[in-house]
């Protein structure tokens, strides 16, 4: 009895696992029909392309990111209240539970008026992958893929990759011990050479293919959905040893599925060049 | 998957074979994995230093555990803030007490204002991972788990979510005991203890909000070595009690993320340890090394009242990294077993003389008559009580025990100096341009033995040649 109930779960595990969310996919989900069109004012800034290393990934091998515009802020609770407005299937009664999870934004007081304590100007959370990539599609954007992320969030003030940099991780670390920072304004951290903030030190951001490293499942020389996730195995993977926030950024990815709406982590949109 | 297909089959087929050989004579005890479980229930769960309630004598049931992960500002030292992460907001965390057979049902939450994934790794878990594979759990959510705990002992649990080491760092970590079938053997008294290092940009005692130190940690350089968390965690009111005629047994546990700790009680042996936290017990143990994620259950008889001191007798980490407790037994004097009485503070690094007898007077020092004789009086009260800091030249040890040889600041002030013997000095000094910030403690010496080893020092080693009468130290008594 036992047995079968391991093994119902091992199966259930690994369907959920095969569900990748994708940009094109074959059927497009009941609620991102009909998305009544959003005009989004936010500033936007250019990343230049180019090539780099990512954190996770084999060794030596090189990506290449061409360019694109990035949104230089995170997506306010604003801007997604005036989206909820015009799209009534993502306020948070209309919202099937498959696409948004019971904490789709649990903070609001209702469908369409955000709670007194929160600053219409703080980025928006506990948004769902699903809600946000319907954002992105109804103002004609899309979600950052991990790459498009990373290549932009490897940049401080001066630098276009400043990993190497004790200060930039340490800056970075410093965001994990300070508490509720997903309450506080958007753009009050400083920009980075691209002009762009907040990518540390506020919120988790949402990215397209936020799963895809964990659950690659590949050679066992790649990082497996096993491996991650536990003692040790998870340094294999790394080509910096020393990158402990990149490490926890990889961890909070790979703990997430597509219908989660966590309270420390909001979006931004990127548009293809 | 497929290694869990595996684990399944190869747990299947070691159950047939039990199965098969389970009709031979001398099977005459359950194999774990087959103790049947009856009902239901919910885990007491207890902070540091408290344990749960004996379950041995239970039999093996359903057992759910409720275990929430926070993530929480709490003090490290006086003045000293450190953003723990925790299990159920203690460090360690909870203690869970099971007994062998129990199958526990695991609910891990993650609270949501959290910004960090994390998961659980159960060292008394049979299965991938210890429970981490199926525990990884994000802000905001609860995943549920279940397993069968096959073999008794004393288990580390801790957070294994990349990267590992911060997560420990930080304080997730803690004790799960599987009782044997019949529970261990009574006392009176059972404590939790978990030892812990940690590392803060600031050195040890720097103030404010200290973040974690990624390359101390991988440098294995800790700042602070501490039992439950932090400084003082169980000194002064918070120490553990017992009294005399009680059996103390203590659960102990290393979280490390990296140092390994000998683990001993200043004034007690322990009567028997159960080496590792396994079955193999040992007697008659003085100190006992615990491995980081490893355990050890100790327990001793308290004989004699007194404060008894918990350290790691890697002993610059009690003086200076605060892995220093305390165990307050009450009750009669047996002189036969120990004459003197014990307080706090009498163990100094400095290797003095015995400090402090409250209510027993120092036997008469011989009456000196001459100014030779003190001194050759003093030299012999110096050797005994000064020699082992101050050195025997009076050149003191740099940066650690200030000199008395040519000594600025010993020649500056006599009634000074006879009140440093007396009441000991505490806090910076500058002697002969050197600063020295450390403790002496007071010397129980009476008036004729202070008077001499101060005659003895004053005149030596360049120093001004004065006499020092016994009335002059009488004098300074009540000051």
């Amino acid at each position: 009895m036992k047995t079968t109930i391991l093994l119902a779960t091992g199966i259930c595990c690994s369907v959920s696992c095969k569900r990748v969310p994708t940009q094109h996919g074959t059927h497009t989900p009941i609620t991102q029909l009909a998305l009544a069109p959003v005009t989004d004012t936010v500033k936007m800034a250019e990343v230049e392309g180019g090539a780099y290393t990512p954190f996770f990934g084999k060794k030596d091998t090189t990506i290449v990111v061409r360019g694109f515009m990035m949104d230089v802020v995170p997506v306010t609770n604003r801007r997604f209240l005036e989206f909820v407005k015009r799209n009534p299937q993502w306020r948070r009664s209309n919202v099937k539970h498959i696409y948004a999870e019971g904490n789709y934004l649990v903070n609001w007081t209702n469908d369409t008026t955000l709670s007194p304590a929160m600053d219409p100007e703080a980025p928006v959370t506990n948004i769902s992958w699903f809600a946000a990539k319907a954002y992105c599609d109804a103002t004609g954007k899309s979600l950052p893929t991990v790459d498009q992320w990373e290549y932009a969030a490897m940049a401080d003030a001066k630098t276009k990759d400043a990993r190497y940099k004790t200060s930039y991780n340490k800056d970075i670390l410093s965001w994990y011990e300070k508490p509720n920072t997903a309450g506080n304004r958007v753009d009050q951290t400083p920009e980075n050479v691209w002009g762009i903030a907040d990518l540390h030190g506020l919120v988790w951001e949402w990215t397209a293919d936020f799963n895809e490293v964990m659950l690659s499942g590949e050679s066992r020389k790649d990082v497996s959905s096993d491996a991650a996730k536990f003692c040790g195995s998870g340094s294999v993977g790394a080509t910096d040893l020393m990158n402990y926030a990149a490490f926890m950024r990889f961890a909070f990815r790979g703990s997430l599925k597509a219908n989660y709406c966590v309270q420390n982590q909001g979006f931004r949109a990127v548009k293809n060049l | 998957m497929t290694r869990l297909k595996f684990l399944l089959s190869a747990f299947l087929s070691a159950w047939l074979l039990n199965a098969c050989s389970s009709s031979t004579p001398e099977q005459t005890k359950t194999p774990p994995t087959e103790i049947k479980v009856v009902g239901e229930s919910v885990a007491e769960l207890t902070s540091p230093p408290l344990v749960p309630k004996p379950v041995g004598n239970r039999e093996a049931t359903k057992l759910i555990v409720n275990m929430e992960i926070v993530e929480k500002e709490g003090t490290m030292a006086d003045g000293v803030k450190y953003l723990y992460w925790t299990f159920n907001g203690s460090v360690p965390g909870s203690f869970i007490r099971t007994r062998i057979g129990d199958e526990v049902e695991f609910h891990l939450k993650n609270h949501p204002n959290n910004k960090l994934p994390h998961n659980i790794d159960l060292h008394a878990v049979t299965g991938t991972g210890g429970g981490a594979a199926s525990s990884f759990v994000a802000p905001g959510h609860e995943v549920t788990f279940s397993f069968k705990v096959l073999n008794p002992g004393l288990f580390v649990y801790h957070c294994a979510t990349a990267p590992v080491a911060m997560h420990i760092a930080n304080g997730m970590y803690g004790l799960i005991l599987v009782e044997p079938a019949g529970g261990l053997p009574p006392v009176d008294k059972e404590y939790y203890i978990m030892q812990g290092d940690f590392y803060t940009k600031g050195k040890n005692g720097d103030p404010g909000l200290q973040p974690f130190d990624m390359q101390k940690a991988v440098d294995e350089r800790p700042d602070y070595v501490v039992f439950n968390g932090r400084v003082g965690a169980l000194t002064g009111d918070n120490s553990l009690k017992a009294k005399v005629g009680e059996t103390v047994r203590l659960f102990v546990g290393n979280g490390g993320p990296n140092m390994v700790s000998s683990f001993h009680v200043i004034g007690e042996i322990f009567d028997h340890v159960n080496v590792e936290g396994g079955d193999l017990v040992n007697h008659n143990v003085q100190t006992t090394l615990i491995p980081a994620g490893g355990a050890s259950i100790v327990d001793f008889k308290c004989e004699v009242p007194g404060t008894f001191v918990i350290v790691d007798h890697s002993i610059t980490r009690t003086f200076n990294k605060g892995s220093l407790g305390m165990l307050t037994v009450t009750g009669d004097e047996n002189k036969q077993i120990y004459s003197g009485k014990q307080t706090e503070g009498i163990y100094q690094p400095e290797g003095s003389t015995i400090q402090n007898m409250p209510g027993e007077k120092a036997p008469d020092a011989p009456k000196a008559a001459t100014h030779e004789e003190r001194v050759a009086f003093g030299k012999s009260v110096f050797a005994k009580t000064c020699q082992a800091c101050h050195q025997e030249n009076g050149q003191g040890i740099p940066n650690a025990f200030p000199p008395l040889a040519k000594s600025d600041f010993l020649n500056a002030d006599v009634n000074r100096a006879i009140g440093i013997v007396l009441h000991g000095k505490t806090g910076e000094v500058v002697v002969n341009g050197n600063k020295f910030n450390g403790v002496m403690p007071a010397q129980v010496l009476s008036d004729e033995e202070i008077a001499n080893v101060l005659t003895f020092v004053y005149s030596s080693w360049g120093n001004k040649k004065q006499e020092i009468k016994p009335a002059m130290v009488t004098a300074q008594r009540g000051h």
